[in-house]
């Protein structure tokens, strides 16, 4: 009965949809509706936009201002303390911006090696058994994560570097010198030989790689263990030895820093904006990664452990074979954002005065009034930096992917 | 018979293993299991206790002066004094609803009282702060019981005290400002920890609309609204909140004309709200993501339409997902209002730094700075508890 009762109903609302269907009104129909909503949008939007870029253009024109990137040839004059291309005054703003580039990238490479290796190192002590190591690793990641980066900046640089004593009494801590304008600290210097050393190191240790990978399919074949970690590892040593011998120098030199007429002579010198930038990003961002890391070694099923146990592994083998590939797959994509964030952080130095692309920017917006356009200039520049960083993660990210069968 | 199972399987499992009463023990096994851990302990307890005393010498031997004698500037800035009573308006009526709230929901707003409770108490307990202050502290901190209490009891001002909260913020900033009754406060002289806290609620509250309809475009089938979507919230999301807050502060004027005047705080809270709604547009997406497909079909298959779906079916379920999320997002921007002090503002970090340079506290940067650092802190970690205690009674990611 229920049955035929619904067919009838059905039947109904079919001939009723029929009737319907040769006079829906426009606000029903699916295929204008959409339209007419686009349309709507694009026109608001537009009126928007006129509305903003006639102001502006009426703006420019008051202060006497036009478009465009002529300016960028004109003279900066202004110094720049550090820079890791020569540049003088009298150099144009163009070459300003570049430095200011090159110091934002100098700044967030060595800020993501360091925070990587200080999240890992806490991420890990998160998880320990040792109650102590574990607290502590606690408190690291509530204290520096809950401050605000700008305050651990200005922490650095006003508490910490600024007071330190002037150049010619520097404290002095083994190779590294602490003064008031910067630290130094030992550096490698290159060297007539060094070109060959990088050459040999890399035919080295891709024949090293070679030996291993045959040794490996060597031990699967017939079962029995050739070493081929340590057979790798020592010819590699090996070939190092043999060369250091032959040529009787390393690949580089070290020079340790001193102190001559008041100025720091050999290694190399950080100034301490740099150094504050750099140490706050560090720690700021290692709380995340720690967090990440931690979250993805968690990640990874306790039966995988087990089975690893089960099968005959050692602990630390079970972490280096089966452990780690698998949570480096969970890893990876959430420490690529913290790596994002920690170039876009970088440009809090400009409050410390390390003159990174927005502390450049802002001088050249001050002196030339050219506001969008280096505005512009300094979104390309981060839209550059973060699509080359996806791309490598996503390139490693890629290595590391579980292959599905 | 299955049912008596389970039962004596739960009873068994329900018990909890003997807990280790043996101190000896708990620190073999927690501390010295073998000599790896008896090192570690070590040098770990070594490193403690050194940070532990440099600490505390820090504290107990450096002189607050730059704290102490600047309490009222470091919490409102250069607002004046005449016309200090509007802030304490706005403590008392903070106060009251977080009192009422705490009685009508219980759970973990009662965490955020007792703290905020007990810093108004220590307030008004040091000897610093001024005696017209202490009265008010006072009797804000009495508040909360009080309206804990009736809050117990009348059970029907959930909604009235839902309207109260949404009312509060737009209420306190016009009172602030004098909204034409008064004389006006100019915004030039808010500044302090109140400035920090009206910039961090207008960004949060003003981009949540914004925030919601990005998130609802980025999904919608309409390509042009969906492309614009993407386009603004990449954008803003590959820029650094410094960049953005740069061209609030010279973009933004040119772009609105001659005829509208925005003042700098105004300036610094659109730019904080363009900011935080990219973000929170991709917090409420992964929320909407996390919806399945049937329940879309079967709100529709109810004849609902594509609005009703989305306001009765998919946005509740979707938000109530993502408001651990949020309440993130609302610590990261509470941090990053610190950023202002970098375009001169004085908010809580730059009136620090305008005291830290005045020569009379000269080199007392270690003692403002760390003063700054604790009082967010507070903050920062009471929200991030709050956030923990809602994802686990809220039962995010299990099911």
């Amino acid at each position: 009965m229920c049955f035929l009762a619904g067919l009838f109903f059905l039947r109904r609302g079919e001939e009723q949809l029929d009737k319907q269907t040769t006079s829906t009104p426009i606000w029903r129909n699916k295929k204008t509706v959409p339209i007419i909503l686009q349309a709507a949008f694009v026109i608001v939007a537009g009126f928007a936009l006129y509305f903003m870029i006639t102001n502006m253009l009426y703006g420019l024109e008051q202060i006497g201002l036009t478009l465009g990137l002529d300016y960028l040839q004109l003279k900066a004059s202004f110094p720049i303390a550090e820079s890791l291309i020569s540049y003088s005054p009298e150099d144009p703003y163009i070459r300003a911006l570049l430095v200011g580039l090159l110091n934002t990238f100098k700044v967030s490479f060595f800020g993501i090696i360091t925070a990587s290796i200080l999240g890992v190192i806490i991420g890990i002590s998160r998880l320990s058994n040792n109650w102590l190591v574990n607290k502590l690793a606690v408190i690291y990641v509530e204290v520096f994560r809950n401050t605000p980066l700008l305050v651990q900046i200005f922490i650095w640089n006003f508490a910490v570097f600024l007071p330190m004593p002037k150049i010619q009494e520097a404290l002095r801590i083994g190779p590294f010198y602490f003064s008031n304008r910067g630290t130094a600290i030992p550096w490698i210097q290159t060297h007539s030989n060094t070109g060959m050393w990088v050459i040999i190191i890399v035919v080295l240790a891709i024949s090293a790689m070679v030996l291993y990978k045959l040794l490996m399919k060597k031990a699967i074949e017939t079962g029995k263990s050739s070493y081929p970690f340590a057979a790798s590892i020592a010819s590699f040593i090996a070939g190092c030895v043999l060369l250091f011998i032959f040529t009787g120098s390393g690949p580089v030199h070290f020079t340790a820093p001193a102190v001559q007429n008041g100025t720091f002579v050999g290694g190399a010198t950080l100034s301490i904006g740099f150094l504050s930038v750099l140490i706050a990003l560090s720690i700021y961002t290692s709380t995340y990664i720690a967090e990440i890391v931690r979250g993805g070694i968690m990640g990874v099923p306790k039966g995988q452990t087990e089975a690893a146990k089960a099968l005959g592994f050692k602990s630390s083998t079970s972490l280096r074979l089966i452990i780690f590939p698998q949570a480096v797959r969970i890893i990876i994509p959430p420490l690529t954002s913290q790596y994002l964030n920690l170039i876009k952080n970088s440009s809090l130095a400009m409050a410390v005065a390390y003159q990174d692309i927005v502390g450049v920017g802002n001088t050249v917006i001050n002196q030339t009034g050219h506001t969008i356009e280096t505005i512009f200039i300094m979104i390309a520049v981060y839209l550059f930096l973060s699509l080359a960083t996806s791309l490598f993660m996503n390139l490693f990210n890629k290595k590391f992917q579980l292959v599905e069968r | 018979m299955d049912n008596i199972q389970l039962t004596n399987s739960e009873k068994i499992l329900s018990k909890k293993p003997q807990k280790e009463k043996n101190i000896l023990l708990w620190l073999k096994k927690n501390l010295f299991k073998d000599w790896k851990n008896v090192l570690l302990t070590i040098a770990a307890a070594v490193f403690s206790i050194y940070i532990f005393a440099k600490v505390l010498s820090f504290l107990f031997t450096s002189d607050w002066g730059i704290v102490t004698n600047n309490i009222r500037l470091l919490m409102i800035g250069q607002f004046p004094v005449e016309e200090i009573w509007r802030v304490w308006i706005g403590v008392l009526f903070i106060s009251a609803l977080l009192g009422l709230s705490w009685g009508l929901w219980r759970g973990v707003i009662g965490h955020v009282a007792v703290v905020i409770g007990s810093i108004l108490l220590i307030f008004g307990i040091i000897p610093y702060t001024e005696e017209s202050s202490k009265m008010y502290l006072f009797i804000s901190a009495a508040l909360i019981p009080a309206f804990y209490f009736i809050g117990r009891k009348a059970n029907f001002l959930k909604v009235p005290t839902l309207v109260l909260w949404i009312l509060y913020l737009p209420v306190t900033i016009s009172v602030l400002n004098g909204f034409g009754m008064l004389d006006p406060v100019s915004t030039n002289v808010w500044g302090g920890f109140l400035l920090t806290l009206i910039l961090a609620s207008a960004a949060i509250v003003c981009s949540f609309p914004i925030g919601l309809l990005l998130a609802v475009g980025r999904r919608s089938e309409l390509p042009v609204i969906k492309y614009s979507c993407i386009v603004y919230i990449e954008i803003i999301r590959g820029m650094p909140l410094i960049m953005v807050l740069f061209i609030g502060q010279l973009l933004l004027p040119l772009f609105v004309g001659s005829e509208i005047q925005l003042d700098n705080v105004l300036r610094a809270m659109i730019a904080f709200t363009l900011f935080s709604a990219a973000y929170l547009a991709e917090n409420i997406r992964g929320g909407l993501q996390s919806i399945s497909q049937g329940q879309f079909e079967a709100a529709q298959a109810l004849g609902l339409n594509n609005i009703k779906v989305m306001v009765f079916v998919i946005l509740p379920q979707a938000l109530k997902a993502v408001i651990p999320a949020m309440v993130g997002q609302f610590i990261s921007i509470f941090k990053d209002t610190s950023l202002v002090a970098v375009i001169g503002l004085t908010d809580f970090l730059g009136i620090g730094k305008k005291m830290a340079a005045n020569p009379e506290y000269l080199g007392k940067y270690l003692e403002i700075y760390i003063f700054i650092a604790f009082f967010y802190f507070i903050f920062c970690f009471l929200m991030s508890h709050v956030s923990k205690q809602l994802e686990a009674s809220l039962g995010v990611g299990k099911r």
